[in-house]
């Protein structure tokens, strides 16, 4: 039992030698998480996305003259992992603000984290509207277009069809409830004469696709809503393909038009479905082309959605930290407030009222190219045009 | 009709990819008794090189060519792996070849990701089966129709198998009694390895038979472990019928159930799994395990208190550790609480499966009760924290008696997952209960008061309490209690024979456990802020086992030690690198073939060594003593 004492010793020992090295900061520094062993697929692009960004900002003389420095961590997927990040990024590396995070409730960690250690948060990923609203707090932003926005524009596209049956799909937790719940509610309040005639909550990364899609095809809907993504869809589109599911009927989908998840169905992308997503291929704008060009020049590679998100990420935080002039958490919150920057997307504006910046996004069909998925029709929405009244957000978000 | 008919169908090939993983596994399991958590990422490779080599070789000959060899390089992978790594760790303790296929599992998932790249890979159609066949105005596709076919035949030639071969006899019998074949000078080797090869020859093929209708990506092993265990386990561990039938229940109750409940699957095998267990402690198929044939004293070291100089030694360690606030950081102090804490869950598990004999595979379900007893308190009540922190593990005291009760009715690996069903039946509570406990999204705002707010002072706290649980369930293990319990775990029999309420001390056991669990959850949700349904997950419940493992199960606080070791290098680990994974599954391996008796027990025993050697001669005469086991 001797040894066990030195053991305890030893491992303190180790853990306080190893943190205590904090260097005196000339560089200002931003501390970024996200799921990168979980969810490679989607945070290898979004690296891609900051690292350029990185490159860009101090080629161009860094932030006020000094050098803009990024920390990134890991959080294997699990929130009480991003925390620890959190912490060790605030209290070890002394970073100026935190950024990233994909998963919902990972961003809702880390943002409570903020919140109660008084340290501004820009969120990149998390879709979940409680983020800004229900559980939104002064120091945290976030810059995607969240889950009611992105509902709201795919119901001003599914609105317009004649279909009154639907169905919805959805993975079974808080990201899919949530877009479900918006979507039904936006609609049926345009189109009273609507009827919803089945759902379907597969487990998340679990759907056992061919029952679904049985189950879904005997309830005989006019329309179907999806908000499955990832290795889930792709069940999804190949037992629907083979069993007639989408045929004749209308598809709704959220993300589908995502190149991380149009690009995997290659020849079995289905035709014709209404989705949000990114055609990097067809954006002919300068700011867009501008980006595209660096992108693939550094890389060799095109960029998903996930490039973009990272590089808006580390951009949309330079610029806050450049109008600040310091690292002060209020100061920082005071210049974000009603900021706006370029983005490959146009300009957007971090809305003073609930922190959301005005990013939009893309929606269009799917069609097959070439025996690939791609985006056709697609039309840039502006996230200001899709976010409800300020008195309702008031009522949404509580005061700080 | 004809939608039920083709529901039915579609429900059969869902069972048959199901039967053909769980048939390996459980053909595995019979014979080794090695709870191989890799199969799932032998799952994952065959599909992984399936898809490979469907994209290079054309034609149906390269397709279905391409299946068989996937399958066979994956057997030849397992053969490597049974031969390198297994082989040298049959011996030690049970369910410590759980701990090398965990570590493996770690490093396949990060490899696969260097080696096939981040993406969602799509592999092709299989030629001759891509369409559907119409049945009265349904689709059935085609290769479902294959599907059906081929779990039948599968069974059947593994039936043939063991019904009409020599090698079948012989796994049939050491399924039944593996010592007694031993004995009768059957090479073991051999047959381990051999049977290790057919279990993965069919995992992997159940994943390259995936590629028709699935991605491939890194997370295929996770999504299908545990359910092919749940299959395995209604079936009857060692029966291939059951796991068929299992399967076939299984994937026809999800079918009809989403139709009547469309959330079902998230919990449906678990509450299958839970009811037959209940009802039939063996599976449908098994057999009642016969009395292990265990030498007494099989333990070569006698557990005894701590001598005055090891306490002081330990009263050192803690002084020690207490003065950690006076020279390190902030992120340094949270590490050193989140640390403690770990120490208290794995130390509450280790007293359930060291001292009891009761390894739980669902340990992090009181652990997470416990927590969101603290969260309901604190948010919903608003108490303050002292009375949380008192009144938020009995949440994992309540629900340690109520499925403590019927776990502790069982044993072996049908208790391990009796406790894991509970464990994700109440995660899925958690999970689907958005309205009460916030669903995925969780509690949020749980932070301390005041008092313990700063990193010093809590760290303070979680150290003192960590201290004190330790203390006292050491205690327990030298009171009558303690002696009663060690009892039950090395002879049931016998202990009932001396009177000894067999269940009942079981039972006690469990709930002290879980009420220990609980403190260690309810000081958790504090440090973090927050409660998740990740708090009561399967992983962090494997966390737990690594630990106990780790540190030793025939050790008294073995755990004590595997925590501090594994969560201070996982957390350092996913600091530093993004392949933390790949380092840590490499650790676990190398400490399993290194230390075969975990950390604790490899040093306890090279003491005791040492002490033996001292007099002359008596080395020789404990040679024989120790491997006559």
């Amino acid at each position: 039992m001797r040894a066990r004492n030195y053991f305890v010793g030893a491992a303190f020992a180790l853990l306080a030698g190893g943190m205590a090295h904090s260097a005196v900061a000339q560089d200002i520094k931003i501390g970024e998480i996200n799921s990168y062993s979980l969810l490679p697929a989607f945070t290898e692009p979004y690296r891609k996305g900051w690292q350029l960004a990185v490159e860009e900002i101090n080629a161009a003389g860094g932030i006020n003259g000094k050098k803009l420095v990024v920390i990134s961590k890991d959080d294997g997927g699990k929130p009480a992992d991003a925390q620890t990040a959190a912490n060790e990024l605030v209290s070890s590396e002394g970073v100026a603000m935190l950024t990233g995070t994909f998963l919902s409730n990972i961003g809702l960690a880390v943002s409570d984290f903020a919140n109660q250690k008084k340290v501004f948060f820009l969120a990149a990923e998390p879709l979940t509207d409680a983020v800004t609203w229900s559980k939104g707090n002064k120091y945290t932003f976030r810059l995607r277009p969240s889950n009611y926005m992105q509902a709201a524009m795919l119901v001003e596209a599914a609105a317009k069809l004649p279909a009154k049956r639907w169905a919805t799909i959805a993975p079974n937790y808080e990201y899919g409830q949530s877009a479900v719940a918006v979507f039904k509610k936006l609609m049926s309040e345009k189109r009273p004469d609507i009827q919803w005639v089945d759902e379907q909550w597969p487990p998340q990364g679990k759907i056992d696709a061919g029952p679904v899609v049985q189950a879904v095809a005997a309830a005989n809907p006019e329309a179907i809503l999806n908000v499955t993504f990832g290795a889930d869809l792709v069940k999804l589109v190949r037992e629907g393909n083979t069993r007639g599911l989408f045929k004749g009927r209308e598809v709704v989908s959220f993300l589908t038009g995502e190149p991380e998840y149009l690009d995997p169905l290659k020849d079995e992308t289905p035709e014709g479905w209404i989705v949000t997503g990114y055609p990097w291929y067809s954006i002919k704008t300068p700011e867009h082309d501008a980006f595209l060009k660096a992108y693939q020049a550094k890389y060799n590679d095109y960029p998903r959605l996930g490039s973009i998100v990272g590089y808006q990420t580390i951009k949309a935080a330079a610029a806050i930290l450049a109008k600040a002039g310091s690292t002060d958490p209020e100061k920082l919150i005071t210049a974000a407030e009603g900021l706006s920057m370029p983005s490959p997307f146009g300009e957007i504006t971090f809305r003073k009222i609930d922190h959301q910046s005005t990013l939009g996004a893309y929606v269009g069909k799917t069609a097959l190219k070439d025996g690939k998925g791609v985006m056709v029709d697609s039309v840039y929405k502006k996230g200001a045009d899709y976010l409800p009244s300020d008195a309702e957000v008031e009522k949404l978000r509580p005061k700080d | 009709m004809a939608f039920y008919v083709v529901q039915f169908l579609t429900g059969l090939a869902s069972a048959a990819s199901l039967f053909l993983v769980a048939s390996g596994l459980s053909i595995i399991f019979g014979v080794t008794r090695i709870v191989n958590f890799a199969h799932g990422a032998f799952y994952m490779i065959g599909a992984y090189i399936a898809f490979t080599l469907t994209e290079r070789l054309s034609g149906a000959f390269g397709f279905w060519g391409s299946m068989v060899l996937a399958a066979i390089a994956v057997a030849l992978i397992g053969v490597l792996v049974e031969m390198v790594l297994l082989r040298r760790i049959y011996h030690a303790p049970e369910l410590f070849q759980l701990l090398a296929t965990f570590g493996l599992t770690l490093m396949v998932e990060d490899l696969v990701v260097l080696i096939w790249g981040p993406d969602d890979l799509v592999g092709r159609r299989a030629p001759g089966f891509r369409g559907a066949i119409d049945f009265f105005g349904q689709n059935i596709p085609s290769y479902d129709l294959f599907l059906i076919v081929l779990g039948p035949v599968v069974l059947g030639i593994l039936w043939l198998l063991f019904q009409r071969t020599r090698w079948g006899v012989l796994v049939r019998a050491a399924t039944q009694d593996r010592d007694m074949v031993a004995a009768l000078g059957v090479n073991q080797k051999w047959l381990f390895t051999s049977v290790f090869a057919v279990g993965v020859f069919l995992a992997a093929l159940g994943g390259a038979l995936q590629i028709p209708r699935d991605a491939v990506h890194h997370a295929m092993d996770l999504r299908i472990i545990v359910e092919v265990f749940v299959v395995v386990v209604i079936g009857g561990l060692g029966s291939i019928v059951g796991a068929f039938v299992a399967a076939v229940l299984v994937s026809e109750l999800n079918a009809f159930g989403i139709l009547i409940f469309p959330k079902i699957s998230i919990i449906l095998v678990f509450l299958v799994m839970a009811v037959v267990l209940i009802v039939r402690p063996w599976g449908l198929f098994g057999k009642p395990e016969a009395p292990a044939r265990k030498t007494p004293g099989l333990t070569v070291n006698p557990w005894r208190p701590l001598t005055s100089n090891e306490r002081l030694l330990a009263l050192a360690a803690l002084v020690i550790a207490a003065t950690l606030p006076l020279f390190a950081g902030n992120y340094a102090l949270t590490v050193g609480s989140e640390i403690a804490i770990f120490v208290i869950f794995a130390v509450s598990l280790h007293f359930l499966m060291s001292v009891g004999g009761l390894a739980s595979f669902g340990h992090a379900a009181y652990f997470g009760l416990g927590a969101y007893g603290v969260a309901f308190l604190a948010k919903m009540a608003g108490l303050p924290m002292i009375v949380c922190l008192l009144l938020g593990p009995l949440l994992g005291c309540m629900g340690a008696a109520v499925f403590g009760f019927f776990a502790v009715q069982l044993s072996g690996v049908y208790f391990a997952m009796l406790t894991l069903a509970f464990a994700q039946i109440v995660w899925s509570i958690a999970f689907q209960w958005v309205s009460v406990t916030g669903g995925d999204n969780g509690i949020l705002g749980v932070w301390p008061e005041k008092w313990a707010g700063s990193p010093s002072h809590f760290y303070w706290l979680a150290l003192g309490v960590a201290a004190l649980v330790t203390i006292a369930l050491r205690a327990m293990v030298f009171s009558p209690f303690g002696y009663a319990l060690r009892a039950t775990r090395d002879s049931l029999l016998r202990t009932e024979a001396i009177g000894i309420n067999a269940k009942r001390i079981q039972w006690t056991a469990f709930v002290i456990a879980g009420t220990t669990a609980g403190i260690g959850g309810a000081l958790f949700a504090y440090l973090k802020g927050s409660v998740f349904p990740d708090n009561l997950g399967i992983s962090l419940s494997v966390d737990a086992l690594v630990m106990v493992l780790l540190g030793g199960v025939e050790t008294v606080s073995g755990a004590v030690i595997g925590a501090i070791v594994y969560k201070a290098l996982s957390i350092w680990l996913i600091s530093q690198t993004d392949l933390s994974k790949l380092v840590l599954g490499a650790f676990i391996m190398l400490i399993v073939v290194v230390f075969p008796k975990g950390i604790v027990g490899m040093l306890e025993m090279l003491a005791q060594r040492r002490r033996k050697s001292s007099p002359p001669g008596s080395s020789l005469l404990a040679k024989p003593i120790e491997s006559a086991e």
